[in-house]
């Protein structure tokens, strides 16, 4: 039978997957933006895991909730994305040093 | 080996394997298209975990919305790929490392103690007139209304700051404006000239 440590391990390898997608791909926004959603995706797994093995709906309400928020910001990080590609003509992130900081 | 283990195993295959993809893949779009694929079997993990409202949910929201807005901007970007993957190859051991080590990390607690099957067993299945998206709805409108609330805020937020941010007045388009031309008067385009009449010669 699948235990809830199997739900947990595969959440686990899913979130690896999206920090070393982070970490590998560097440079371009829209692959660290995809990571991004891989990460919370993970999260979400566990999120649904528990909630199912403690038979307690909260945790899917904290889904719920995390989906929206992930939609919101997948919505500015993309319109950020297409004004900064407007006004620079690139999304390479070495090129984005306007600020100097 | 039962049909739910084959389920399960199936599907985090899929799962893992689509998501190595996206990381991996050199072409966005195919990281774009690789990355629906997983929310698809991730939506299929919750059905077997009986979160129905919530698979049908990522299926509707991110494959529907999301990524679609990802494609979007993927294809109307035109970015030079060869820039984008320099030291990809060169970082790559040191990150499968780390995955290696934060995953053996994880998978050293998580698999002896607590959460094995003796320890939390399986719950029954639910009912079959048991619905998931009355029990969600419920617990929505009652304990976390004040929460709900807010995530609508939110997403106002959110389509009015992206709305804001890709705006832009053109001032190289030939356009009318209806309320001048309402607002007309015939004194604008008229002029009445009193002359003499000419005579010919």
């Amino acid at each position: 039978m699948v235990s809830l440590s199997h739900y947990l391990i595969l959440g686990a390898i899913l979130f690896a997957i999206g920090v070393v997608g982070v970490f590998l791909n560097r440079k371009n926004v829209i692959i660290i933006l995809m990571a991004i959603e891989l990460m919370l995706l993970a999260v979400n797994m566990n999120f649904v895991a528990f909630s199912h093995y403690l038979q307690d709906t909260a945790g899917q309400i904290f889904v719920f909730f995390i989906l929206t928020v992930a939609a919101a910001e997948a919505a500015i990080g993309l319109a950020i994305l297409v004004v900064l590609f407007r006004n620079m003509k690139t999304i390479n992130v070495d090129d984005i040093n306007e600020l100097k900081g | 080996m039962n049909f739910q283990d084959f389920v399960f195993y199936f599907f985090a295959t899929v799962l893992i394997t689509s998501a190595l993809g996206v990381v991996t893949s050199r072409n966005p779009v195919y990281s774009a298209l690789l990355l629906v694929l997983s929310f698809v079997t991730c939506a299929g993990l919750w059905l077997l975990l009986e979160a129905e409202f919530l698979a049908i949910t990522l299926v509707l929201v991110y494959v529907g919305a999301v990524m679609v807005l990802f494609l979007f901007v993927v294809m109307m970007l035109d970015i030079n790929l060869d820039r984008m993957r320099e030291g990809f190859w060169k970082w790559f051991p040191f990150g499968a490392l780390l995955a290696l080590v934060l995953v053996a990390e994880i998978a050293m607690v998580l698999s002896s103690g607590p959460f094995s099957l003796e320890a939390m067993p399986s719950p029954p299945a639910q009912a079959a007139d048991y619905s998931n998206t009355k029990e969600l709805g419920r617990l929505i409108y009652t304990e976390y209304v004040y929460a709900f609330e807010l995530a609508a805020v939110i997403l106002l937020v959110a389509m009015v700051a992206a709305i804001a941010l890709t705006l832009r007045h053109r001032t190289d388009k030939v356009s009318l404006d209806p309320g001048k031309q309402v607002m007309v008067r015939r004194e604008d385009r008229l002029r009445i000239v009193k002359m003499a009449s000419e005579k010919k010669e």
